[in-house]
């Protein structure tokens, strides 16, 4: 269930050309699954900035985002010290229950972060995760020795062929998985649902109002009914999506 | 100890904090957060004779001190607010609810409210005649007085609750409109809905809105509520809801100053989930202040002397 609470910032600093990791000190209790979010309320902004969770433990929160726009400029200025207003818990996330023995976790660009907690939790459980990340060039590149520290097999592709896999994540996808997680931006999802072999969750990225599911901002259409992004996911289940 | 409580057609209401149709659902995933009992009432989330999907997406955009949404009355339709979101709302919500309702013709308005009319969880009716992100319906009926009381006279005709009519900023005279819905035997009127705007995207060229215009609401928007709540109570003998742009108990004072009698808090919704309890909390701290003993007392103040 969703909290609202006060959070310090502990790192923020740049991992790649505009995208930058934060680590924030505060309750997580809230967190109940990879793949959540949190909406963070910031000086002179109306609206909440919906940022996806990398990892969290008992103590700390770790965002990794991308400066896009005059919000997340702001964030990537903050200091260490400093506090932020956010709520915490937000979406369903993933459900590893699903994985089977190898799962296939594909990141495209600031769609990686939430693998990272996905991943740890797929370990935990037991499981042999492969993560494939995409990228448009190799000075793009970040967390590839994260996902490496954790002894899963890592798979990178650039699409200019500058470092891995020459190509798209689908480029990579040729081999043997018992399902798939996903989070990245449209076309890299339209390619792997042209491709992919299993059942598989996806996490959508949409522009929202309130993150909490009050306001109707985000709805979709799924094959099971309208669903809200930021409350009924951000993940959706393959089966259910309407494309 | 001073006094939150007013009288809302004859209703009374613990305090007159109301959130606003469209920023709170049909109540029961904020009963999740707090206890929503201790809300004025809310209006629930504006219900069609049919259901809507509602406008593409983006339906959302940002501006300074507000927003824009391009909702467009996404909602199950009146059958399923009856037999589904009423029943989970009467677990968790104890007090009368706001029932807003849209249409896209005098009938279904009409039919819309004949159905609800019977539901003993409703206190009263809010007919928004103003949603900003419908073609072919809403808006329409809220810029001309002739639809408006034409609206209404429909819907009374069919009901026995209290009917407040949601007026529209987009107009050139919302006095005229408000007087049109009085002589038609509207219990009250509820104003200002969003005001229409735009933002458009420097990277891609493009309006941000999938569907272009959308309702632009927030604190921005709160001089211009003012300034109409103001003009219409001086024209009219039924009570107002005011609303644009309440965020904290300092606004609800001086919306009713300006003579609402009970005050409605929507965007601010979206940004603090806590934002109406927060806001009831702080009422009699500020009302001390203020040296006010009672609400009601005040409604319309600043037109006197």
């Amino acid at each position: 269930m969703m909290t609202q609470g006060i959070y310090e910032i502990l790192y923020n600093f740049q991992i790649a050309p505009n995208v930058y990791s934060m680590v924030l000190a505060g309750d997580t209790s809230s967190l109940l699954a990879p793949g959540q979010f949190v909406n963070i309320k910031l000086d002179g902004k109306f609206l909440r900035r919906p940022i996806s969770v990398c990892d969290f433990n008992a103590e700390t929160i770790t965002l990794i985002y991308k400066v896009v726009g005059i919000g997340t400029e702001q964030m990537a200025k903050m200091q260490k010290g400093e506090k932020l207003d956010m709520l915490v818990g937000l979406g369903n996330g993933f459900n590893p229950e699903k994985a089977g023995d190898k799962p296939l976790l594909i990141g495209g660009g600031v769609g990686i972060p939430p693998m990272y907690n996905l991943c740890k939790e797929l370990l935990k459980m037991g499981k042999t995760p492969t993560v494939i990340l995409g990228f448009n060039t190799k000075e793009e590149i970040f967390y590839e020795d994260a996902f490496k520290n954790l002894g899963v097999e890592v798979i990178v592709t650039t699409v200019d062929g500058s470092y891995g896999v020459k190509g798209y994540v689908t480029d990579a996808m040729d081999r043997e998985y018992t399902y798939f997680f996903t989070c990245g931006p449209m076309p890299m999802f339209k390619a792997i649902e042209s491709v992919a072999k299993t059942s598989g969750q996806y996490s959508f990225e949409e522009r929202m109002g309130c993150g909490f599911g009050a306001c109707m901002g985000c709805s979709c259409k799924t094959k099971y009914g309208n669903k809200r992004i930021c409350k009924d996911g951000p993940v959706l289940y393959r089966e259910e999506i309407v494309w | 100890m001073v006094d939150t409580s007013v009288i809302l057609s004859g209703i009374k209401m613990d305090n007159p904090v109301i959130p606003a149709s469209g920023t709170f659902g049909f109540g029961y995933e904020f009963a999740n957060i707090y206890d929503i009992n201790c809300l004025g009432t809310f209006s629930f989330k504006g219900t069609t004779r049919d259901e809507r999907f509602g406008n593409p997406t983006p339906r959302i955009a940002e501006c300074p001190e507000g927003m824009l949404n391009s909702v467009g009355l996404q909602n199950p339709g009146v059958q399923r607010v009856i037999s589904e979101e009423l029943p989970k709302l009467k677990e968790c919500f104890h007090k009368k609810v706001m029932a807003n309702v849209s249409g896209f013709s005098v009938e279904d308005y009409a039919y819309t409210c004949e159905k609800l009319d019977g539901e003993s969880q409703i206190g009263w009716f809010e007919v928004n005649i103003s949603c900003p992100n419908v073609h072919g319906g809403g808006l329409a009926f809220g810029t001309s007085a002739k639809n408006a009381a034409e609206v209404t006279k429909a819907v009374k005709k069919v009901t026995t609750k209290p009917v407040f009519i949601k007026l529209s900023p987009n107009v050139t005279d919302i006095v005229e409109i408000a007087k049109a819905c009085e002589s038609e035997g509207a219990g009250g009127v509820s104003l200002i809905n969003t005001l229409l705007g735009m933002r458009i995207d420097l990277k891609t060229k493009k309006p941000i809105l999938a569907n272009k215009m959308g309702g632009f609401s927030g604190p921005a928007i709160k001089p211009v509520a003012l300034r109409m709540v103001y003009q219409v109570y001086d024209a009219v003998k039924i009570p107002i809801i005011g609303m644009g742009g309440i965020s904290t108990a300092e606004d609800v004072i001086e919306m009713m100053l300006a003579g609402a009698t009970a005050v409605q808090v929507g965007a601010q919704n979206l940004v603090d989930p806590f934002a109406c309890k927060n806001i009831i909390d702080n009422l009699p701290k500020v009302m001390e202040k203020y040296k006010i003993n009672s609400l009601t007392e005040i409604i319309g103040g600043a037109h006197n002397g």
